[in-house]
């Protein structure tokens, strides 16, 4: 419920003024960093589980409010999407032409309907319809809308990159994070098989 | 209150004005910051007095004069025109300036000028903004010499009767109606004349989105997005933009037989 409040306030300050001169460019910018935001928060949360885990084997919180951050994320995205439309006058012509045309929206839209299967499996029972591996292989998308959200924001701006570099950086030390932790599990597996009379 | 001022000249605009703090708090204006916000809150520390323009080049009377002696040379004019920002939004502005053929006539460029260049002030202690190299500073523009004599184009010095905010350009600031906003160069300190076409700002920072003509056409699109329409800052929905920005009647015959495709 909370990932909700920031769409609670944007309703409010459009109705009280507070998105400035030119509110709907306001909010689709808003709206499209919550998004993102929310997205590198979930991928945040499985190396943050590990790292907690180190402390205290049942600290669980961060695997816990992973799925709420997805799908608030796509949440804030369709949100982004509609108005994007809204802006552009609800033309499906004209979005279609866009999204052809402008490839910062064909790149925005993808990462957009990459969303899709993740929220369709995000029930309880999904990881046991489709079985373990295959879900964790479908969920690995969320690293590529990821890197597409952070290239449609990058093309999006005019001139100030700050936003866009805060949200490569970010994303690129989550990468790292878990090339590392799957390095470390690999070499120790390794060590486990190969010196086990030790 | 003031009276309202009246705008009926045969240059201004007969659409509605648009309201005065959507003018003062909704600026392009990288020096103060990168935020729409920005200029607003940050633009009150420039000090615009004394202020010197210093005019050289291919000119018979290369000087440089005070901001308060320039501006008493010419009977100052008020001037309702559109503004249409190259990111798709626009103003309708009452402008107080004179022609900037006013001053060309008085300064006489030699038969060789076929440029007019212009340099902003680039002052980090008092521009925050110019301490992020996000573009070239100083930030400069150029027009080419029957561009800069057409009537339409002014150099303001007031806005709605009184003096220029500072974050609408303070002391100087080129208005050229027909094209795009950034083409608008803002606390002016240099005026140079020039026989070869001069790299401006933001031609140098993007090259294949911002070229050195810059006229407001709705057929050539931001290689990023649409041009074909615009919001006027205070509506929800969209208009069509207008060739020329609508003042293709006065301008269109500068550009005669000119790829404006290529010539963006």
């Amino acid at each position: 419920m909370g990932a909700l409040i920031p769409l609670l306030v944007l309703v409010s300050d459009f109705y009280s003024g507070q998105l400035g001169a030119n509110p709907i460019q306001r909010a689709e910018q808003q709206t499209g960093v919550l998004a993102l935001s929310l997205i590198l928060l979930s991928l945040a949360t499985t190396p943050l589980r590990l790292l907690a885990a180190r402390v205290n084997v049942r600290l669980l919180w961060p695997a816990k409010v992973r799925k709420t951050l997805g799908l608030t994320g796509a949440v804030y995205a369709a949100v982004h999407l509609v108005i994007y439309g809204l802006d552009k006058g609800f033309n499906p012509l004209g979005l279609l032409s866009d999204a052809v045309k402008r490839p910062y929206i064909t790149v925005g839209l993808t990462a957009l309907l990459l969303l899709i299967p993740l929220v369709l499996t995000s029930r309880k029972d999904s990881v046991k319809r489709l079985g373990f591996e295959r879900w964790t292989r479908l969920h690995r998308l969320s690293y590529v809308i990821a890197a597409l959200g952070v290239l449609h924001f990058w093309w999006s701006v005019k001139k100030d990159h700050t936003g866009p570099l805060v949200a490569l950086v970010v994303m690129l030390l989550l990468f790292g994070v878990r090339l590392l932790l799957q390095n470390r599990k690999k070499a120790r597996t390794g060590t486990q098989g190969g010196i086990s009379g030790d | 209150s003031l009276p309202q001022r009246v705008y009926h000249g045969p240059y201004d605009t007969k659409e509605p004005m648009s309201k005065i703090a959507d003018i003062t708090g909704y600026n392009n204006y990288y020096e103060f910051g990168l935020d729409k916000s920005d200029p607003a809150r940050n633009a009150g520390k420039l000090k615009t007095r004394p202020w010197t323009v210093q005019i050289s080049g291919l000119v018979k009377k290369p000087q440089t004069v005070d901001i308060d002696t320039l501006q008493s040379w010419f009977p100052l004019e008020d001037r309702l025109y559109r503004m249409r920002c190259v990111e798709g939004w626009s103003l309708v502005i009452p402008w107080l300036g004179f022609p900037l053929a006013a001053l060309l006539r008085r300064i006489e460029p030699t038969s060789g000028a076929k440029y007019i260049q212009f340099t902003s002030l680039a002052d980090p202690a008092q521009m925050p903004g110019v301490r992020d190299p996000v573009l070239n500073w100083p930030y400069s523009e150029a027009l080419r010499l029957d561009e800069a004599m057409n009537p339409l184009t002014l150099l303001a010095v007031g806005l709605d009767g009184r003096i220029l905010p500072n974050q609408n350009g303070a002391p100087l600031r080129l208005v050229v109606p027909w094209k795009y906003g950034f083409k608008n160069i803002k606390a002016i300190t240099h005026i140079k004349l020039l026989a070869e076409q001069p790299k401006t700002t933001w031609s140098i920072a993007a090259p294949d989105e911002y070229g050195f003509y810059a006229n407001v056409n709705p057929a050539v699109d931001h290689p990023r997005w649409s041009q074909a329409t615009e919001r006027r800052i205070g509506d929800l929905g969209r208009r069509p933009t207008l060739p020329f920005n609508g003042y293709a009647a006065q301008v269109a015959g500068l550009y005669k037989g000119m790829d404006l495709r290529r010539n963006f």
